[in-house]
């Protein structure tokens, strides 16, 4: 498996798996947030203003 | 480049347009970032120094990058909103402030768990991690003047006066390296001379970073839409996408 002896050596990263996997893991969750919370974000407001253009309309 | 200026200015085209050039740079992104990751984390051999630790450089280094072009676009949108008053400058900046704000942070919390195996310590008052740290204390204050300013105009002046007198920084962070002798390592990229490191190593980082770029330019439009639904309610044309968008189910 690419620079790897097998998978659990993979995991091990020399030693490094602690480090390594700490920060992709942050970098995965930090990502995702990135692209979730806007699109959460958008769905709230729309509603909020739907809310109010009909109230304001009636 | 006057008439691109115009068509981005206007609230309505920037949101029209912003809907293609998205797609692409997401499509971009996903494709880039993803290959990056799998190659540098699974295939790329380990540094002969720092063994596998240094794959920690393909998030730390494109985190970082973004962390300083975020900076200076949202100084060039800080004066572009102070010079001709174009409030579309003002709403990209405003979208973009939590976006820089992480990758700040992951640039910060990534350099500081490649710190710990490499240079023995977590935290190092070095003067590029000290600059980043500054950098990150920018970005949370233009995010708080917006919390605590109820006027969106003073609000947005506010924001584009610190975000240009924080541009001092930005300058510190890319030559600390030179200037001070400091345990940070120099640049990995430049433009003049080929990189210290074998292909398989610097063509994924290179992946990652061009990637990071569109996944920052997918961001901006796409969070700069909903700041124009938020700020343009009041126009004809916003209330008919609201109501266009709620039918969708949203």
């Amino acid at each position: 498996m690419g620079a790897f002896e097998s998978f659990s050596d993979f995991l091990a990263m020399g030693g490094h798996g602690l480090y390594v996997w700490l920060s992709f893991g942050l970098y995965a969750v930090l990502m995702l947030w990135l692209i979730i919370e806007p699109k959460m974000n958008l769905k709230k407001q729309v509603k909020e203003q739907f809310m109010k253009n009909r109230r304001e309309q009636s | 480049m006057w008439k691109w200026i115009q068509k981005w200015g206007s609230p309505k085209l920037f949101y029209q347009m912003s809907f293609s050039w998205g797609f692409w740079f997401t499509l971009f992104a996903a494709v880039l970032i993803s290959a990056g990751l799998v190659w540098g984390l699974v295939f790329s051999p380990a540094d002969y120094q720092q063994g596998n630790s240094f794959r920690i450089i393909y998030i730390h280094v494109p985190s970082a990058m973004l962390a300083e072009v975020i900076y200076m676009t949202m100084a060039s949108m800080g004066a572009i909103s102070i010079i001709w008053k174009l409030k579309m400058a003002s709403m990209v900046l405003r979208s973009i402030a939590p976006l820089g704000t992480v990758f700040a942070f992951i640039a910060l919390a990534t350099g500081a768990i490649w710190g710990k195996p490499t240079w023995g310590a977590w935290w190092v008052w070095d003067a590029r991690i000290t600059a980043m740290l500054i950098l990150l204390f920018l970005y949370l204050g233009v995010i708080a003047l917006y919390h605590v300013m109820e006027n969106q105009q003073s609000a947005d002046k506010s924001a584009a006066v610190l975000t240009l007198i924080g541009v001092v920084n930005i300058p510190i962070i890319k030559y600390s390296v030179e200037w001070w002798n400091t345990l940070h390592q120099p640049a990995t990229f430049t433009l003049t001379e080929k990189p210290a490191m074998p292909p398989e190593m610097w063509i994924p980082l290179l992946m990652m970073a061009i990637g990071s770029y569109c996944f920052f330019l997918a961001q901006l439009l796409s969070r700069s839409r909903t700041e124009i639904l938020v700020r343009e309610r009041k126009s004809g044309w916003v209330r008919e996408e609201i109501a266009r968008l709620s039918g969708k189910g949203a």
